[in-house]
């Protein structure tokens, strides 16, 4: 068995006690019993109902704000953290706020009550949030057309992006009626057509404000077909309406904002669009300027080139063509001229005499083929290869 | 001004001038094509700016009676 010291076992219970959601703050009401005002400010007192009493400190910044009686035996709301004071090993609630019953404490009680219900229903789930329009052409705002609420929207609307339809659908914001009439107000919007409503209302007290925390108002919001920014009381007030709403504005002129883009980024968007125009058509005729340019330069210079040289080696062609020709008939008119001149060759009687033969002519040059020819005592001519020989026939 | 774009609301100026500027970067048009497109361009964005400076809030309210009509 694991053994603790009485510190460890204490810092372990003091930190179930932090961990727990539900203790981190709570509302607890009883009778104030045996209430010490300590001299540096605090406060200790116990708390208690017919069956259990509670050990409670405030501190000093908390405890001067205080305005409620708290006596003993005086009823009062405390609202806290639950935590260990581990020195003493006693459990507490260190207050932060104390109201009497029935007072403003009553309501925060309520209030709490009913968020932490919608909450669980899943009223407030980032998941159903709609989105807001980035263009609306019709903005419905919920509001009292007597309240400042109304005019400072107009304002922030006329400046931002007068383009917009402004339908008012009025209300009571304020007492015991209010709830009932911005749940109508609502539902005259849907039929309207517009595309984002404004659920506003200036400053107050939390029971002026009282109405934004009604739960028929909450559910109307979450059932609303359009989406819905709440732009309720100043920046610190937060209502229920705040969390079931689509978008929280922290006042009704940043609801009107935060429903409309701005007319001077609109203007720069124009003239951004406006420059890139201009820069693509002149980047456009850049590059045809530059296209009819290089045609221009081929047109001059390559086309014609081109033309010349492709006749030029047509020329050549047919020069080389007729040179073969002309070579071609020379040579087979040599050819011929020589085998003429060997024919010739053999048919020359000088060649014949040269192989040893003779030729005999008469005195006249007659020659003499047959002897009959001749008589004795007849001179003869005898011509050799190189000379000739003068004889007498004998017989 | 051609007649159709005077007859434009805002988004939808805005938007065709933006499909318009896309189209120009696009590079796929003609010369002649891309003036034409400059020109729809120039008129669309003045359209946009005349139509934000011109305006003017309208305000109009919706009572319980109009509820019942």
């Amino acid at each position: 068995m694991q053994t603790y010291s009485v510190r460890e076992i204490t810092k372990y219970i003091k930190d179930l006690f932090d961990a727990d959601r539900n203790l981190g703050s709570v509302w607890v009401q009883g009778e104030v019993s045996r209430l010490t005002r300590a001299r540096s400010g605090h406060w200790y007192f116990t708390i208690k109902d017919a069956h259990a009493q509670l050990s409670c400190v405030m501190f000093r910044s908390a405890a001067s704000r205080v305005t409620v009686d708290v006596s003993p035996g005086a009823e009062i709301l405390a609202r806290g953290k639950i935590g260990v004071y581990v020195a003493r090993g006693e459990y507490q609630l260190v207050a932060d706020l104390i109201e009497a019953v029935g007072g403003i404490g009553d309501l925060h009680r309520q209030y709490e009550e009913l968020k932490r219900k919608l909450a669980e229903e899943g009223l407030f789930d980032q998941a159903r949030k709609r989105a807001i329009p980035t263009f609306p052409a019709r903005i419905g705002v919920v509001t009292s057309p007597t309240a400042a609420a109304w005019h400072d929207i107009q304002t922030v609307l006329s400046r931002r992006m007068p383009l917009v339809e402004v339908i008012l659908s009025p209300t009571l914001v304020q007492g015991t009626d209010a709830p009932a009439q911005i749940v109508r107000a609502l539902r005259r919007l849907y039929r309207s057509r517009v595309d984002v409503i404004l659920l506003a209302r200036g400053g107050g007290s939390l029971e002026d404000l009282w109405c934004f925390n009604d739960e028929a108002v909450a559910r109307e919001m979450a059932d609303s077909p359009i989406p819905i920014i709440s732009g309720v009381g100043h920046e610190i007030d937060f209502t229920i309406v705040d969390f079931v709403a689509d978008l929280r504005a922290p006042t009704p002129s940043a609801a009107a904002e935060l429903a409309t883009p701005n007319r001077d980024d609109l203007l720069l968007d124009i003239d951004r669009l406006r420059m890139r125009l201009a820069e693509q058509l002149g980047d456009r005729l850049d590059q045809r300027s530059r296209e009819l340019a290089n045609m221009h330069g081929r047109l001059r210079w390559l086309r014609p080139l081109k033309r010349i040289e492709a006749d030029n080696r047509g020329l050549l062609d047919l020069q080389q063509r007729q040179q073969r020709a002309i070579a071609t008939f020379l040579k087979r008119l040599h050819e011929r001229l020589a085998s003429r001149e060997r024919a010739l060759d053999t048919a020359n009687p000088a060649h014949i005499l040269g192989r040893g033969y003779a030729l005999v002519s008469d005195e006249r040059g007659d020659i003499i083929r047959r002897a009959a020819q001749v008589s004795a005592g007849q001179r003869l001519d005898i011509r050799l290869a190189e000379d000739h020989i003068k004889v007498k026939v004998d017989e | 001004m051609t007649d159709d774009i005077k007859k434009l609301g805002y988004e939808a100026a805005f938007q065709q001038l933006e499909d318009l500027v896309a189209q120009l970067e696009s590079g796929e048009k003609t010369l002649a094509e891309s003036v034409a497109l400059y020109e729809r361009g120039q008129q669309l964005s003045a359209h946009c700016q005349r139509l934000l400076e011109a305006a003017q809030l309208s305000v109009r309210q919706v009572d319980e009676a109009a509820l019942n009509e």
